[in-house]
């Protein structure tokens, strides 16, 4: 496409299908612990 | 749901239904912007009276790729939030603690949320009995989950320091047996870093968080001894130490107040000292505190911001690079859309441990009386309940683009800022939604 560019990123419709293993990290177990974000956690589900 | 925005001199979409990302031209950020509110034709002459050198086929090639992307579901796709609805909420298997192993501390920060410590009670420490029952309370309440967190957290852990590694040397002992995996993360504030914490760390945990809050004036005036001086000149080289040391992970961990809206100068202070890996947070204050941030500080504090993102370019450009937590995204691998449905956890996966084994919803709750969840030995009481909304449930998430990015944001700084742990804590809205702006603006250049 001329115009647009397309960043790879995760399809967050089709994450719904095999995801919700709950392996990954809990939010606040990481560097922050006052805010919430859980757009830097990594998924762990092999099946994904 | 689409959001548009401009940031130094990059156009960018974010798809906010299906997580997509684009860069994209002029000309295709305004068709974008108004495709879903405006006809083909009405689009097209006033694309052309904005842009007169686009031809025809240059707008029709400009349509059809839109369309394209549409079908794909990469652009105006459906909220992924509504696909995870129904099996996000209720409860959930415990499967991470934050160990309040010390409740006093070696130094006397004056914006600490954590009352110098001591969470608003009694100086205490956590036996190490009481630790190794929080760790089978944890293994009995975790279902089929492998992989379980403990943070060693204050006040000062390394004031409890035997507990700590009774407490990892007890848990390892029951992984094999019980299939699962621990992974320990600490936060100290350096005071009592030595190389035997420092080898202790390598083997076994696997984050660790210093505390260091930039500049050593910005620093000393917030994080002072229990005499008063400020603690900068002892910690830094025992950080400089552990760095060079370190097998794993950390992050040097600031905070900033309203009297350092210039935060970014602390964070490059702090690179500029050797580490690499970074995180700098807003404080949490009561209303009304004199450090506190008001949404009159947000056009500085969304400048600096910018700064940063532009700043951690230049310098990875010169082989310089350095980390931020915030801008550190994971776009292709990171969580699928139940977990960013489903926020922090807080009182369903998650609750803080106290020196005397009660049960709280979070660690920033801790001393909120009306919190208590229960202790390690009975489990979590009967009737308990701290639901977080999922983030469609709450009317001022669901029409928000950035939802799934933050997952609803924290409950316990929206109990602190509107009295109602369900409620929304809109300065940190705010901050988060421009972080995320620029995060993904150094995704695309």
């Amino acid at each position: 496409m001329k115009r647009i560019r397309t960043i790879v990123t995760r399809d967050l419709c089709e994450s719904a299908k095999n995801g919700g293993c709950g392996e990954c990290q809990t939010s606040c177990q990481s560097a922050c612990k006052t805010s919430n974000g859980v757009a830097n956690q990594k998924c762990e589900n092999p099946k994904k | 749901m689409i959001h548009a925005y401009k940031l130094m001199g990059q156009n960018i979409i974010i798809d906010a239904g299906s997580g997509c990302v684009h860069a994209i031209d002029d000309a295709a950020y305004d068709a974008i912007a108004l495709y879903e509110t405006c006809g083909r034709d009405e689009l097209a002459a006033r694309l052309t009276a904005e842009y007169p050198e686009l031809t025809r086929d240059d707008l029709d090639e400009l349509f059809a790729d839109i369309e394209e992307l549409k079908k794909d579901g990469k652009l105006f796709a459906p909220d992924a939030a509504l696909e995870a609805d129904g099996r996000s909420g209720g409860k959930r298997d415990i499967k991470a603690l934050c160990l309040h192993v010390a409740h006093t501390c070696n130094l006397t920060c004056d914006y600490c949320f954590a009352g110098q410590g001591r969470y608003h009670g009694d100086a205490a420490l956590m036996s190490a009995a009481t630790a190794r029952r929080a760790i089978d309370f944890l293994v009995e309440n975790s279902g089929d989950k492998r992989n379980l967190e403990v943070d060693f957290f204050g006040g000062e852990p390394l004031l409890a320091w035997d507990t700590v590694v009774e407490t990892v040397k007890y848990a390892r002992s029951l992984e094999s047996e019980h299939g699962k995996n621990f992974r320990f993360t600490l936060t100290t504030n350096g005071v009592l870093l030595d190389d035997e914490v420092t080898e202790f760390c390598n083997a076994e945990i696997s984050n660790v968080v210093l505390s260091l809050d930039g500049r050593r004036e910005i620093h000393d005036a917030r994080r002072k001894t229990p005499q008063g001086g400020g603690s900068y000149d002892a910690i830094v080289p025992k950080f400089r130490r552990f760095a060079e040391k370190r097998e794993g992970g950390y992050y040097m961990r600031g905070t900033y107040t309203s009297a350092n809206l210039d935060f970014t100068e602390d964070i490059l202070h702090i690179a500029d000292l050797g580490f690499t890996e970074l995180a700098m947070e807003p404080a949490v204050s009561a209303p009304g505190d004199a450090l506190g941030l008001t949404a009159a500080d947000l056009p500085e504090l969304f400048r600096q911001y910018e700064i940063l993102a532009a700043e951690m370019v230049r310098r990875e450009g010169e082989g310089k690079p350095f980390a931020f937590y915030h801008y550190t995204l994971d776009l292709e691998n990171g969580p699928c859309v139940y977990k960013r449905v489903a926020g922090c956890g807080s009182g369903s996966e998650y609750f803080a441990v106290t020196p005397e084994g009660e049960l709280y919803p979070c660690h920033q709750l801790v001393g909120e009386r009306e919190f208590v969840a229960g202790d390690i030995w009975g489990g979590v009481k009967d009737g308990f309940e701290f639901r977080r909304k999922v983030i469609n449930e709450r009317e001022e998430c669901r029409g928000c683009w950035a939802k799934l990015y933050c997952s609803g944001g924290c409950a316990a700084n929206a109990y602190h800022a509107s009295g109602d742990a369900d409620g929304v804590y809109e300065l940190g809205c705010e901050l988060f939604k421009k972080r995320l702006e620029c995060a993904i603006w150094m995704k695309v250049i």
